[in-house]
């Protein structure tokens, strides 16, 4: 493997077709270690030694869902998963501050999960449900944790902002009324360096009919 | 990054198969690696996507045998109240793992493996970074977060969350690789590199780390962490002890530090002399000093050598009911 492309064979049969497929078998399985993984019990199980093909490192179609619809594109293996949903697919909503997993401001859900997208690679979640900010409402019709963004003032110059909104998001579904050390352990991966933190635990306080102190 | 390749193999035979062949790194959650790769600190010609293989993920409590899958997120790992229950340790281990979208995304097998901190390894000055002339960057530079137990010239710490923990407990890992099964204590991943071509873990090309197990029943375990700040940090020193046997009397007791040289470093001689005695506020704070003695502070991290002695008397006092 040096330099390789991806073989038309391989473009025909589709990258993302395959790896969709096998996403949701891996889906079906999880929650159970294979029979007798640990156990030493493998060799009967799983024979296949046949190599797992090789793409990349050119372009490789990757088909996913974003915000409910599919889309499909063209990207090289090394391309993260913000990096495709900004330049490949024109969702902007996720925002490249560090891009090492560290400041929160590319947050998505994968599969409900809140993820950092700066460090997933866009071909890792393929197969994958990805929401983004604009997938939780529009200006029109607001999800509850945008309106209290609005409504509390939650942001300045809002660059962390779609990442804290889809964390509080993410933080609500889990913890309906959650404790203050939970909301500093659920938005723990979020930095906001305007400070707005005050507004923010006012955005969760709302969610949970107030009783968290500010500040 | 550069560009690399990408194989999402389905077995862990397929797996192995593939990162037998030079310049092929395992992806897992990726949180650590991508951030190498971007950094140039590490490169790879193939990536060999783990989170397609079969049966790499779950938990499983057997009588008092707790086996984890190596991609098992540390957040399905935190959600598992029977494991929780089991091991209420676990816990805080996970806990202490800086943030909801790291425990969502980082698995078990890739904070067992994930690269250190250093700084200057960070930089890209290698694990040793040693200069031209084989002098130490680190001991003659900013050392306050690296090894009070440095060895030879490896003065990075061992990262891992999970790790202090798994060593107290006497955990074993289970590795495959291409001569087929191998089983090595957890403590055993880890070494300290001699030369700049090493590396920090023990596993051979080729071989997948694809779980670990361990014997949750008669002991009582607790880590404590000793950090900075309480969000998106690591911790500065953490200590686990395991404590064999119920009541005051500790037959047995573990005693591992992490943060505090280039593997989780056993405190033996802690352990020895807590094993067989009665935990005591006197006792505790012996095993402290105990856990300290050899310790090789460098210019910047004298403070941490406290912290041990601190860290390991509150994760006993924890372990043992104690208030301390």
């Amino acid at each position: 493997m040096k330099g390789r492309r991806v073989t038309d064979d391989a473009k025909r049969s589709g990258f993302s077709r395959r790896s969709f497929l096998r996403s949701g078998a891996a889906g079906a399985l999880s929650g159970g270690l294979a029979a007798g993984l640990l156990t030493g019990e493998t060799a009967g199980a799983a024979t296949d030694a046949e190599a797992a093909e090789t793409v990349g490192p050119g372009p490789v179609e990757v088909e996913l869902e974003v915000n409910g619809v599919t889309r499909r594109l063209a990207v090289e293996p090394r391309v993260t998963l913000l990096d495709g949903l900004r330049d490949g697919l024109d969702v902007t909503g996720p925002k490249r501050v560090c891009d090492r997993a560290t400041c929160g401001a590319c947050t998505v859900l994968e599969d409900g999960r809140p993820i950092y997208a700066c460090s997933r690679l866009m071909i890792e979640s393929a197969g994958r449900s990805i929401t983004t900010v604009e997938g939780l409402g529009s200006p029109d019709a607001m999800h509850d944790v945008q309106q209290a963004f609005v409504d509390n003032d939650a942001q300045q110059c809002g660059y962390c902002t779609p990442g804290f909104v889809v964390a509080t998001a993410a933080l609500l579904a889990r913890h309906p009324a959650p404790s203050e050390h939970e909301i500093e352990a659920g938005l723990g991966g979020n930095f906001c360096r305007c400070g707005t933190y005050k507004g923010i635990r006012a955005v969760v306080a709302g969610g949970t009919g107030g009783g968290v102190s500010g500040g | 990054m550069r560009p690399f390749g990408y194989a999402a193999p389905a077995t862990v035979e397929q797996a192995v198969g593939l990162l037998a062949a030079e310049g092929s790194e395992a992806l897992a959650g990726g949180t650590d690696l991508l951030s190498l790769l971007k950094d140039d600190v590490e490169r790879v010609d193939r990536l060999v996507a783990l989170r397609g293989v079969a049966g790499l993920s779950g938990i499983e409590l057997d009588g008092g045998m707790l086996r984890i899958g190596a991609m098992t997120t540390l957040q399905e790992l935190r959600d598992h109240e029977d494991a929780i229950a089991a091991l209420p340790a676990l816990a805080v281990a996970i806990d202490g793992v800086a943030s909801p979208q790291l425990r969502a995304m980082g698995t078990v097998g890739g904070d067992l493996l994930q690269r250190p901190r250093c700084w200057y390894y960070r930089r890209g000055f290698g694990l040793l970074a040693l200069t031209g002339d084989g002098r130490s960057m680190v001991a003659g530079g900013d050392n306050r977060y690296h090894a009070i137990f440095p060895t030879g010239q490896a003065r990075f710490v061992s990262p891992s969350s999970l790790a202090p923990l798994l060593v107290a407990l006497e955990a074993e890992a289970v590795v495959h690789g291409p001569a087929g099964e191998r089983r090595l204590p957890v403590e055993a991943l880890y070494r300290a590199p001699r030369t700049g071509g090493e590396r920090e873990t023990t596993l051979a090309p080729g071989e997948l780390l694809v779980g670990v197990e361990a014997d949750v029943t008669g002991s009582r375990s607790a880590v404590y962490e000793v950090r900075q700040r309480r969000s998106l940090d690591w911790p500065l020193m953490a200590a686990a002890v395991t404590l064999t046997g119920s009541g005051p009397r500790a037959e047995k007791a573990r005693i591992v530090l992490g943060h505090a040289a280039p593997t989780p470093h056993v405190a033996s001689a802690a352990g020895d002399f807590l094993s067989g005695r009665e935990l005591t506020s006197e006792t505790v704070t012996a095993a402290g000093d105990a856990a300290v003695e050899g310790a090789r502070p460098m210019s910047g991290n004298h403070y941490k050598v406290q912290l041990a002695r601190t860290a390991v008397r509150r994760a006993l006092g924890q372990a043992a009911g104690m208030e301390i």
